[in-house]
């Protein structure tokens, strides 16, 4: 029988075989790609793998099983454990399988006497050196070890097992590392097979670990023999997860002893969208597991969604409904039927006061698919209005304009995998490795395979210098100059001759391209002529543009004609949250196409989403002025189609954007929000602002799994579900739509999508549904794109890339392959315009915010889990030069004030930034981050302009204003909260 | 609706026509812009602005919201 090897390439969802939740056996070492295909005999089994296979792999294929300690499919071959000996005909001595290679006409024996004594032998030495305490060790069950033990037949151990010859015993054994909240090592059970040291080399590659020691004072050392919390170790599980013993075992499973059961879902936290399996007993989460067939994460994870999930289960969880005639009164708890009777009856008396128009709603890109477009349909079909929008409008909403614009479709246009074939990538306004960490980890090691890399930020990420990386080139631009940069980018490709004409020509439309060209080959758009504004040297410049559009930075590339390298960009919100974020998109959008990386694995325009269903909340319908699937809602085909389906009359009116909803609160025109999942209070621009705008509003209902700093404006307080007690999909960053399954019941009673069920039949538009399946066949009906969706197909195929339909039934991994999906690509001029937001002599610096690892966005997940050990507090970073003429030493409190209001926040002197530049995040709200930025917004699409804010730093001693009055108010609403609960079950 | 943000944000959309050759295309895609993405009670506001002068506004926005103003009407 012969066995093609399935993991061969790592191919799109299309062509990847069904999985089941049980995880693909471990091949014991990675699949290869070659166009050679070899056919061996393996225990008398023909086998045809690709060239380069190993010999332990292709037995897995063939059915035989090796015995192995030291490979996993995960890592490379390492050939250390000699458990994986095999026979080969004609060749002397037992090589190992793990790295030998695959040839044609090979005859191998996996089984034999001497095999099986040598496997013994090695086994005992081992175990020679292993504590034989098995029936109390935390891996019991789920031991390699063990397993091995068991397969090679060991029966006695010869050896002395105390003294000096193991490493395990009182006298001997070091202590076990138990600083890292969530995993311990317990050198005395490691045997020395270098797996962690590995994967946090190869998947992770941060290079925190390495064997320390000789012999039996082999150790695994955490950075220069550090414990593990305080190394450079980030935690994201990889060693853990490899370790075939229990020398490194995640706390949860010390305390609670192996899962019952696995569910295969999808992580809550960013774009990346990791699969995980979640590991239950009974209804308890005993750990999260990167799922190995996961298409997004491909076994891989960070330490939010390996570790950080034990918010699901905070004591700050809300549990009941509540409700209060005004925020200035306690909460009072009530029925579910009483707090959706009470909403409906305030929208409507809302409605009958002051217009239908006067209320809105907002949707959330942590809620799923189907509950975002529940809550559009609710506002669209109950409230008979559009003022529906969501946090995409506070990240990427320039996304979705900009690439609406130029290619017809808001989305990226790659798979993650496709960066495997990227020759040069360009990283502007994102900081991957922390944001993105399991998408950075794979660009990491793209990149130290030889991927050159031209990163565009303000500050020194990261990426641009770590272990075995350096940036050919960092654009270190002044914040708000990002245009500049990207004009100044096209000049040299168009002036150069470095456009890709044949691609132009055939695939772009010929009027806006020479429109386009005509526009940046103005010697005002030279780097010359912007080096000034940009801050960026002409010749970094000038060598990133060539590197991009030829692989090299001279820009000599003999064979351009027949062979253009390919060119990758992934961006982030340093792109899209400045006044001109939907320009930049634009800029982006019309770089890619005049260099032809649009249409193949390798290259494309890759927005890096930052929470994990932005994609999906856009594609649901959730802006003001589209429904489902990007269809305006001045369409009469698409208003007929859904108005017939939802049996109501669409208004053809564009509706409210956030921002313009609060606007519309404080003239007094707009009253009543439902707001799910979203704290506009802590992560919109402008705090006060937002703040005033709700206090004028009548009814606002919030949706949410704490008391968030939004619904401490709220009048009706409707508890939410988290991720794990809920069904439904996510689409993360690169279109996949993943499952999302429920793993234990909802804390409330009620998962998110029925409340909104329940609110809109109360409203008097009763919805009827079963199970999100049906929400998700009712989207399908409706959006072409998504046609081909349902939870069947999901089941078969794992996950699917819109477009899903009858031309691509098994998804679309790489979009615009043969044609744009707006037929031809449209340039766009991208003139620079400068921020209003300037520096003076009262605000003399720019401050620009962003992410940190450890944390995510406003924090209420990961600020209720040990995370907050790695980042207890938002900082603000300065460079040494502006703290010494302030007089900050690093550790001062200091306050940063700017034309919209004053925080105090404590400095952290680094190179990091510029001088002249300073930056924090948001995560925690007494920080008051946002308090700071501004109402300057994007044109096109009102995202903030939260990278760029003029502020001035000092030293002080006390919280600022603000700071003050939100503890006292905060302390207010805790106790509104502790009087809902006669039995003060509620904690604070 | 309070005319300042609304005078700010169309500006910032004519700043991005300024770019297009074609004055005449400029200005329509101006009024595409608002008529697409402003919600009827902000283009209302920012019509009545224009007249009543339009104060504020860059003259080639000032011609686009009247072009809305025309479309709206029905011309």
């Amino acid at each position: 029988m012969n066995h093609p090897d399935p993991q061969a390439r790592l191919q799109p969802a299309a062509t990847v075989a069904p999985i089941t939740f049980h995880r693909s056996p471990d091949l014991g070492t990675p699949a290869r790609e070659s166009d050679t295909l070899v056919t061996l005999s393996i225990d008398g089994n023909e086998v045809t793998v690709p060239a380069g296979t190993s010999l332990m792999r292709a037995a897995g294929l063939a059915g035989c099983s090796v015995p192995k300690l030291c490979a996993t499919d995960s890592l490379e071959p390492f050939g250390s454990c000699r458990l994986c000996l095999v026979e080969i005909d004609g060749r002397r001595g037992y090589p190992a399988s793990c790295t030998t290679p695959a040839e044609a006409g090979m005859v191998v024996r996996t089984q034999s006497p001497r095999l099986a004594e040598l496997r013994r032998g090695v086994m005992e030495l081992y175990i020679s050196d292993h504590p034989l305490d098995c029936l109390t060790c935390a891996a019991n069950g789920d031991c390699e070890l063990q397993d091995m033990a068991g397969v090679v037949g060991l029966r006695e151990v010869r050896y002395g097992m105390t003294g000096n010859d193991n490493h395990f015993d009182a006298e001997h054994a070091a202590a076990p590392d138990t600083s890292n909240p969530y995993f311990t090592y317990d050198p005395a059970k490691c045997i020395v097979c270098n797996r962690c040291v590995r994967a946090c080399e190869e998947t992770q590659g941060t290079f925190a670990l390495t064997i320390s020691g000789r012999g039996f004072e082999s150790r695994v050392t955490a950075g220069a023999g550090e414990s593990f919390l305080g190394s450079e170790c980030v935690s994201c599980g990889a060693c853990v997860q490899a370790c075939p013993t229990a020398t490194l075992t995640e706390k949860t499973v010390i305390e609670q002893g192996q899962a019952e059961k696995s569910v295969v879902t999808t992580c809550a936290y960013c774009g990346v969208g990791c699969a995980f399996e979640a590991e239950v007993k009974g209804n308890e989460v005993v750990r999260m597991v990167p799922y190995k067939d996961g298409q997004a994460n491909r076994g891989h994870s960070c330490v939010k969604g390996r570790f950080a999930w034990g918010y699901a289960t905070h004591p700050d969880r809300i549990k009941s409904p509540m409700i209060r005639a005004s925020i200035d009164e306690p909460w009072r708890e009530v029925s579910w039927e009483e707090a959706i009777s009470h909403a409906a009856s305030e929208f409507r008396r809302i409605q009958a006061e002051h217009g239908r128009g006067a209320v809105g709603g907002l949707t959330s890109s942590r809620c799923t698919n189907e509950e975002t477009y529940l809550v559009q349909k609710l506002i669209r079909a109950g409230f008979g209005n559009n003022n529906v929008d969501t946090c995409a409008r506070v990240c990427h909403s320039p996304t979705g304009y900009g690439l609406g614009q130029t290619y017809g479709t808001s989305a990226g246009t790659q798979t993650f995998d496709s960066v495997q074939y990227a020759d040069v990538v360009m990283v502007i306004g994102a900081n991957p490795t922390d944001g993105h960490p399991v998408f950075g980890s794979r660009l990491k090691r793209r990149l130290r395979q030889g991927a050159k890399l031209i990163v565009i930020d303000p500050r020194a990420i990261d990426l641009v210098r770590s272990p075995h990386i350096a940036a050919a080139h960092h654009l270190k631009l002044r914040p708000g100059t990002n245009v500049a940069v990207i004009n100044a980018l096209a000049h040299v490709i168009v002036t150069e001759g470095l456009v890709d004409e044949a691609f132009v020509a055939e695939r772009c439309d010929a009027e806006s391209f020479a429109m386009w060209r005509a526009f940046v080959a103005d010697p005002a758009n030279s780097p010359e002529a912007l080096e000034a504004t940009t801050g960026v040297p002409v010749a970094e410049l000038r060598g990133a543009a060539r590197l991009y559009a030829t692989g090299r930075s001279d820009g000599t590339a003999a064979d351009l004609a027949n062979r253009r390298p390919n060119g990758a960009i992934y961006y982030g919100l340093g792109v899209t949250e400045h006044s001109q974020g939907s320009t930049m998109v634009m800029g982006i959008a019309n770089l890619a196409m005049a260099t032809g990386n649009i249409g193949r694995e390798g290259v494309g325009v890759n927005p890096l989403r930052g929470q994990n269903n932005v994609q999906g909340s856009c594609d649901m319908g959730s802006f003001p002025h589209e429904l489902p699937g990007y269809r305006h809602v001045s369409d009469p085909l698409t208003r007929a189609l859904f108005g017939e389906a939802w049996g109501v009359d669409i208004d053809p009116e564009p509706g409210l954007r956030i921002t313009n909803m609060l606007e519309a609160a404080l003239d007094g025109s707009f009253k009543g929000l439902y707001c799910q999942g979203e704290d506009i209070v802590q992560s919109d621009p402008n705090t006060q602002h937002v703040e005033a705008a709700l206090r004028e509003m009548e009814c606002v209902v919030v949706q949410d799994i704490f008391l968030n700093e939004t619904a401490k404006f709220a009048h009706v307080l409707l508890p939410g579900a988290s991720f794990l007690e809920k069904d439904g999909t996510f689409t993360n960053a690169e279109r996949r739509i993943s499952r999302v399954r429920k793993v234990m019941p909802p804390l409330a009673g009620k998962a998110d999508w029925e409340v909104t069920v329940d609110l809109a039949r109360a409203l008097g538009y009763p919805m009827d549904y079963a199970h999100p399946s049906e929400i998700m066949d009712e989207i399908a009906r409706l959006t072409p794109t998504f046609a081909g969706v349902s939870y069947e197909r999901l089941e078969e195929l794992g996950s699917i890339q819109w477009p899903c339909n009858a031309a691509q039934p098994e998804g679309t991994p790489t979009m615009h392959v043969a044609g744009f999906v707006r037929g031809k690509g449209r340039f766009m001029p991208t003139r620079y315009v400068a921020t209003e937001e300037k520096v003076n002599a009262r605000y003399p610096l720019i401050l620009t915010t962003g992410r940190i690892l450890s944390q995510y966005n406003v924090g209420a997940q990961t600020r209720r889990t040990p995370n907050n050990l790695w980042h207890a507090e938002d900082r603000l970073e300065i460079h040494p030069q502006d703290a010494e003429e302030r007089g900050i030493h690093d550790g001062d409190w200091v306050g940063i004030s700017s034309r919209a209001g004053e925080t105090v926040l404590r400095a952290t002197l680094t190179g990091r930034v510029q001088p002249g530049v300073v930056y924090t995040t948001f995560h925690f709200p007494e920080s008051g981050a946002n308090v700071i930025t501004t109402d300057n917004s994007d044109w096109a699409t009102n995202c903030p302009e939260y990278k760029v804010t003029a502020v001035q730093v000092v030293p002080v001693s006390k919280p600022s204003e603000w700071q003050a009055r939100f503890q006292r108010f905060t302390r207010r609403q805790e106790d509104h909260l502790r009087a809902a609960s006669a039995d003060g079950k509620v904690e604070v | 609706m309070e005319i300042q943000p609304l005078i700010k944000m169309a500006n910032q959309i004519g700043q991005f026509f300024e770019a297009w050759p074609d004055p005449a295309q400029a200005r329509s895609e101006i009024a595409n812009h608002l008529q697409r993405f402003w919600e009827p009670r902000m283009r209302r506001a920012i019509v009545a602005h224009v007249e009543q002068g339009g104060e504020g506004l860059a003259l080639p926005v000032r011609d686009a919201v009247k072009l809305l103003a025309e479309r709206q009407a029905g011309h």
